[in-house]
């Protein structure tokens, strides 16, 4: 706790909205996120499908195209607002304070360059080394995610990769301009379980070493429990809870993340029928009024469709949104 | 002829072989003993036994290019086996034609991973549910049944009549699945060859159709073959589990054996690598470096030797056979003969 208040924060995100105009109606993908970031930390922003994580990730660094728009809300890295942040300055930042590393190591690099001339594109934009030194600071990148030969490989064509070699290189792409904040969107959901275990190995060593932040954006709650610091839990564009991994995987205070941690069939016991979220997703086109989950809600009561609650602290380190939190030991 | 009933599904040394062709141009190669023509060959499935029994659910895990659904293709006869017998309810159906397979195809149904393209964007629910019926169904008395069994059927998945007159994309992906599970229902088969069914979905709609599919087993008597590359799931649904790698059964044990005492290296890391919400869970540590092999040219000997962290010179030169080592277990390593080598 107490050196929870001594560490430094790097990122902070208030009241974000990102607002999609369709012609079908405004999509609120995300309606007043916010959370924070210390240095060193490790974020996991969890959710089903439509939970609008994915679109925090690319409204921090400005990804957001048309007809998307960041409708309010502050996004501070060091106290310096993105969100007003000119296309210049974002450009400055993408790549070398904040990186990303995407879903499908397929599409996320260009097949007509060679892996080194990708690698080697980040430093030129973002470090005024010479060409001797990038490539040397290349070899070596790519030599610490676990690919051999590396000064071979650099010239090499993405398609000579596999699947799980290629979301190396996307990682070494990512780590190369040493930023302070990566933003994971899903980067092993592609990958074989055997793949997913080296990859999150690998993350999880070079993020302790280079000493940077990372937001992991994943809809799968066991990875995330086995790398995330916090926890942060969207359902249809607004948090509903957060705390601490253990805390909140151990006793949650929301009853969806109940329902989630329970739906899960887990290696460690077995029940004859998983606990089930009845019904599905509400239509984020026109959300109910009150609280988003109360139709698949448990708990709900009256007051749930008047009165959308509000995060407010819970037990521990958890806050939820919820005018009636469990309690440790309740199910949902 | 015994009096016991044949098992549901009966696979013996089932092999898929696809020859990548190509025009002979294409194919030309020079070698040191002058030009010669390659035949390049993915050997997917190499030689796979085992057996259903009614209202059993087997599981085949593996990662991806391990041939796993290339089994279950091969079984819904998607594909035609380059080898090996495969007996639907007693049946050899290794070789018949699509005519002779149509009145198989009543007893053997499949669902698909993908529900949004395992079904027809332009047809109404009513009649891609009814379409598997319709083909086993001859008299129009029996014609006639159809839109009341199809009433019935969905209400059975979950869906309402009202639902019937919707196309696919009106749906999500968790109700999508539901439809096609009621597709694959409509002609009461024993066998259901489920190819990744809850993968594209999510874990609170995963949970929802795992049940599903469970209570149809436990109504209707239904044997399922499950793929599926999550252990997780496969924990949680089936009796028994099959373990390939690169186009071969590795190890093949009923859930509890497999999950307390795996015996084979590769099923040790698959449980090792699997992420887990519980804290501390204490397992193996064995991780694996390198990646698959290609199937266009298996090592040789032992196909895990590559990766396998035990793996001494006899891997190399024999390919071990799978063996019985009790509790219905069997396990193809040759660790089973030498343990004492099995130290990390």
């Amino acid at each position: 706790m107490m050196r929870d208040t001594v560490k430094q924060k790097l990122l902070e995100v208030r009241n974000l909205r990102t607002h999609f105009h369709t012609f079908a109606g405004t999509v609120k993908a995300v309606n007043g996120v916010s959370f924070d970031i210390a240095a060193g930390e490790v974020m996991g922003l969890v959710g089903e499908s439509g939970g609008g994580k994915s679109v925090v990730g690319f409204s921090i660094l400005g990804l957001i195209d048309s007809p998307g728009k960041i409708e309010g809300g502050e996004i501070l890295l060091d106290g310096e607002d993105l969100v007003r942040a000119g296309e210049a300055r974002l450009r400055e930042i993408r790549g070398r304070d904040i990186s990303m590393v995407f879903q499908d190591p397929m599409t996320s690099l260009n097949p007509l360059h060679s892996v080194g001339r990708q690698m080697d594109e980040v430093l030129r934009l973002h470090s005024d080394l010479d060409a001797k030194a990038r490539h040397m600071a290349c070899v070596e990148m790519l030599e610490s995610v676990g690919i051999s030969r590396a000064a071979e490989r650099l010239k090499a064509y993405p398609h000579q990769f596999s699947g799980g070699m290629r979301q190396r290189v996307v990682i070494a792409i990512a780590l190369l301009a040493r930023p302070r904040l990566i933003i994971a969107d899903e980067p092993t959901t592609a990958l074989d379980v055997t793949i997913q275990s080296q990859i999150l190995k690998l993350m999880r060593r070079q993020i302790a070493e280079k000493g940077a932040s990372m937001i992991l954006v994943t809809h799968d709650l066991a990875v995330v429990s086995e790398m995330a610091d916090h926890i942060t839990v969207l359902y249809c564009g607004n948090v509903v809870e957060r705390g601490r991994t253990r805390e909140l995987i151990e006793a949650p205070a929301h009853p969806y993340t109940r329902g989630l941690i329970d739906s899960i069939p887990d290696l460690s016991n077995r029940h004859e029928r998983l606990k089930q979220i009845p019904g599905t997703v509400p239509d984020i086109r026109n959300l109910p009024r009150g609280c988003n989950f109360r139709d698949r809600c448990p708990r709900a009561e009256a007051i749930c469709a008047e009165i959308e609650p509000d995060l407010v602290p819970q037990r521990g380190s958890l806050s939820a949104a919820c005018h009636f939190p469990l309690s440790p030991g309740d199910t949902a | 002829m015994t009096d016991a009933p044949a098992p549901m599904l009966d696979v013996r040394n089932l092999e898929m072989h696809f020859s990548l062709g190509g025009s002979v141009l294409d194919r030309l190669r020079f070698g040191k003993k002058g030009p010669r023509i390659d035949k390049p060959v993915v050997r997917a499935v190499n030689g796979v036994n085992f057996t259903i029994e009614r209202g059993e659910i087997m599981a085949l895990v593996g990662e991806s290019g391990c041939g796993k659904s290339t089994v279950a293709k091969t079984i819904a006869r998607i594909y035609k086996p380059t080898g090996g017998e495969l007996r639907i309810d007693g049946e050899d159906v290794a070789e018949h034609d699509f005519a002779q397979m149509l009145p198989v195809r009543a007893k053997m149904q499949m669902i698909f991973q993908d529900p949004y393209a395992s079904l027809n964007p332009r047809q109404k629910v009513r009649d891609i549910v009814a379409e598997p019926l319709l083909q086993q169904t001859k008299t129009t008395a029996e014609r006639r049944e159809v839109p009341k069994k199809i009433e019935a059927l969905l209400a059975k998945v979950g869906l309402n009549a009202e639902h019937a007159g919707r196309y696919p994309h009106q749906f999500s992906g968790g109700q999508r699945q539901r439809i096609g599970i009621a597709r694959a229902l409509s002609v009461t088969p024993g066998l259901i060859v489920a190819d990744e069914p809850v993968s594209a979905l999510d874990v609170s709609i995963q949970a929802q159709i795992l049940n599903l599919m469970k209570d149809l087993r436990d109504e209707f008597g239904l044997a399922y073959l499950f793929i599926s590359h999550d252990l997780s799931v496969v924990h949680h649904i089936a009796d028994k589990i099959g373990v390939m790698y690169l186009g071969f059964m590795v190890e093949n044990a009923p859930r509890d054996v497999l999950f307390l005492r795996p015996r084979h290296p590769y099923t040790r890391a698959l449980l090792s690598a699997a992420p887990s919400i519980k804290e501390n869970r204490d397992k193996e540590e064995i991780e694996l470096t390198g990646e698959v092999p290609s199937a266009l040219s298996l090592p040789s000997g032992c196909c895990f030797r590559t990766r396998c962290p035990f793996a001494w010179d006899r891997c190399a030169a024999e390919r071990p056979a799978l063996r019985d080592v009790g509790d219905g277990q069997t396990v193809a390593c040759h660790l089973i003969d030498e343990p004492e080598r099995d130290v990390a």
